[in-house]
């Protein structure tokens, strides 16, 4: 995996401490949520356990020997919610999914990859497209199960593609 | 037996206690007393016995009383004695419970014991004689008040209570007393050091033309550094807003350089400081030099009050402005790089509060980052702002 290219902020150490200036506040936060959602990208991981990330190398910087506090990471995750790229699990806030790609653009990409390969019209079970041979190498690969689900939902609104279950397994048809 | 006094059990400024043995009963020569069970105390300075029931009765005999000490063995029937054979009896010695005894020694009888230790303790106590020592040093000037001091100790029950007490008030008029005279010296010598300042201050404007000019600003400076010749006092200028307007013009004046000179700010703690210490006498109270600053805005004086959001109080002079502070602190940091409160503090000869200050406000404006650690509160140039 090649190294992720990590942001300046995150070599900075006021980086680590939320700022009480207001407007340098604003711009440390989208500093995190972006860094929060390219990191995740990166090592395409879609769950997000509060109590783990808090010794994860994304919040805690080991070469500045500076940590996010679990109070400000709350602050980023739940701004991450605010805008839309995060849903909580739990109530308890113990863990989430982030949604750094929205299910309808994922959608787009799938769709984009089966009229490529002109599979309209053909059935596929949902683990042909997240883990079958063919699907290797696309970004969908490894795509979490319900993320996939929802970028499926979203191409049957448009009428795409249609969701279908039959005994007990999914499957989607393209159009 | 004679030789006993009453006493309070306490003991002297320099004594202390070495041993103590209960069940010790006293003989007056070969004849039984009325002090028959209590405990023989042995200090440096005395022989002590109270009795086991009653605490409040004690008898005491100076070591410097005793001649010789002997023991006396114990019998089938006797318990082991000490006898202690003492000196004639001194006139003049407090009241004890015995007026006059025809034996020149005493016996301690002790019942549980213990009186070959004890003796042991005696012995080495009276060789060292550290009653003497207590007294040497005590030259013949307060000869008198030696005894004051002793005597009343040595007087039991309420009349020596009062009277202890009663010394002690008298020695602290004096006390006061004194003090107060000495300050009364010191009065009269700075009304004089006003008035010299005041003959040099006329004689400067009188001479203006013959003495050059540096002369006379050095002349000044002295002045200034001595103190202020006629400081606003309350009845020079009466009270109310007359009074506090003055001041206000008086701190600036004086104040005005030295501030300037300072980093154009001043905390109100050190201002109250050189103020008082410039007007020597006539001290202000801090409520009228905070009323007076107050009204420095109001009067167009060149000083200013402010105070920051933490609550520190400082005089500043008008041209510092916060904008001003704000481009010069974010520039030094981008400079010199990251610092804390303390460094910029030594950088700039501030105190550290109000360094502090200064960091704090240009992080308000957004001049400056923060770093929160365990090892304190650091201060960055503020990138999120400046760098893309």
């Amino acid at each position: 995996m090649v190294d992720f290219d990590w942001p300046w902020q995150y070599k900075f150490p006021p980086f680590f401490t939320i700022q009480p200036n207001i407007e340098t506040f604003k711009k440390q936060l989208e500093a995190w949520c972006s860094l929060v959602l390219d990191y995740q990208r990166h090592i395409k991981q879609y769950t997000l356990d509060v109590t783990e990330a808090q010794n994860s190398e994304l919040f805690y910087n080991k070469q500045l020997n500076r940590r996010l506090s679990l109070e400000a990471i709350y602050v980023v995750l739940d701004e991450l919610k605010r805008r839309g790229n995060l849903e909580w699990k739990d109530k308890s806030k113990k863990s989430c999914t982030l949604i750094w790609r929205t299910p309808a653009e994922w959608g787009k990409i799938i769709y984009n990859w089966i009229c490529s390969r002109a599979m309209n019209n053909t059935v596929c079970t949902l683990f042909e497209l997240s883990d079958g041979e063919d699907s290797e190498g696309q970004e969908f690969h490894g795509l979490d199960k319900e993320i996939l689900i929802r970028a499926l939902k979203s191409l049957e609104s448009e009428g795409k593609a249609e969701f279908m279950v039959f005994d007990g397994s999914e499957g989607v048809k393209f159009f | 037996m004679d030789r006993f006094s009453w006493c309070d059990g306490g003991l002297y400024p320099d004594e202390s206690r070495v041993v103590e043995k209960s069940g010790v009963a006293v003989y007056d020569g070969q004849d039984k007393t009325a002090f028959t069970n209590g405990i023989a105390i042995l200090t440096t300075h005395r022989l002590m016995w109270r009795d086991q029931k009653n605490r409040n009765c004690v008898i005491s005999l100076p070591l410097s009383n005793i001649s010789s000490l002997d023991e006396q063995p114990s019998g089938f029937t006797k318990s082991a004695k000490i006898i202690v054979h003492l000196t004639p009896a001194v006139p003049g010695r407090p009241p004890g419970p015995v007026t006059y005894s025809c034996h020149n020694f005493i016996r301690l009888s002790f019942r549980e014991l213990g009186q070959r230790e004890f003796l042991q303790y005696m012995k080495e106590e009276i060789q060292k004689k550290k009653w003497e020592a207590e007294t040497a040093p005590i030259p013949s000037a307060s000869n008198s008040g030696g005894s004051s001091n002793l005597l009343p100790r040595q007087r039991a029950g309420i009349m020596g209570i009062e009277r202890s007490i009663q010394q002690r008030n008298k020695e602290t008029n004096k006390n006061i007393s004194q003090a107060f005279q000495d300050l009364r010296n010191l009065m009269e010598k700075a009304k004089e050091m006003v008035t010299l300042s005041k003959t040099i201050a006329t004689k400067i404007k009188d001479k203006q033309g013959e003495i050059t000019e540096d002369e006379t600003v050095k002349f000044k400076s002295y002045l200034l550094s001595m103190g202020i010749p006629n400081p606003v006092t309350k009845e020079t200028h009466g009270t109310g807003d007359k009074y506090y307007s003055e001041l206000a013009k008086e701190l600036s004046s004086v104040l005005a350089k030295q501030i300037q000179e300072t980093g154009g700010m001043m905390t109100l703690t050190d201002v109250y400081c050189r103020v008082n210490r410039a007007r020597g006498m006539e001290l202000l109270s801090p409520e009228d030099l905070l009323h007076a600053c107050q009204l420095m805005e109001m009067l167009r004086l060149p000083l200013r009050l402010r105070t920051f959001d933490s609550g520190v109080s400082v005089l500043q002079t008008q041209s510092q402005n916060e904008e001003e502070i704000v481009t010069q602190t974010s520039q030094l940091v981008q400079d010199k790089g990251p610092m804390t409160a303390e460094q910029l503090a030594q950088r700039l000869g501030l105190p550290v509060v109000l360094a502090r200050e200064r960091l704090l406000l240009t992080e308000k404006l957004g001049g400056l980052c923060r770093d929160e650690t365990i090892e304190g509160l650091k201060f960055y140039p503020n990138l999120f702002l400046t760098q893309a």
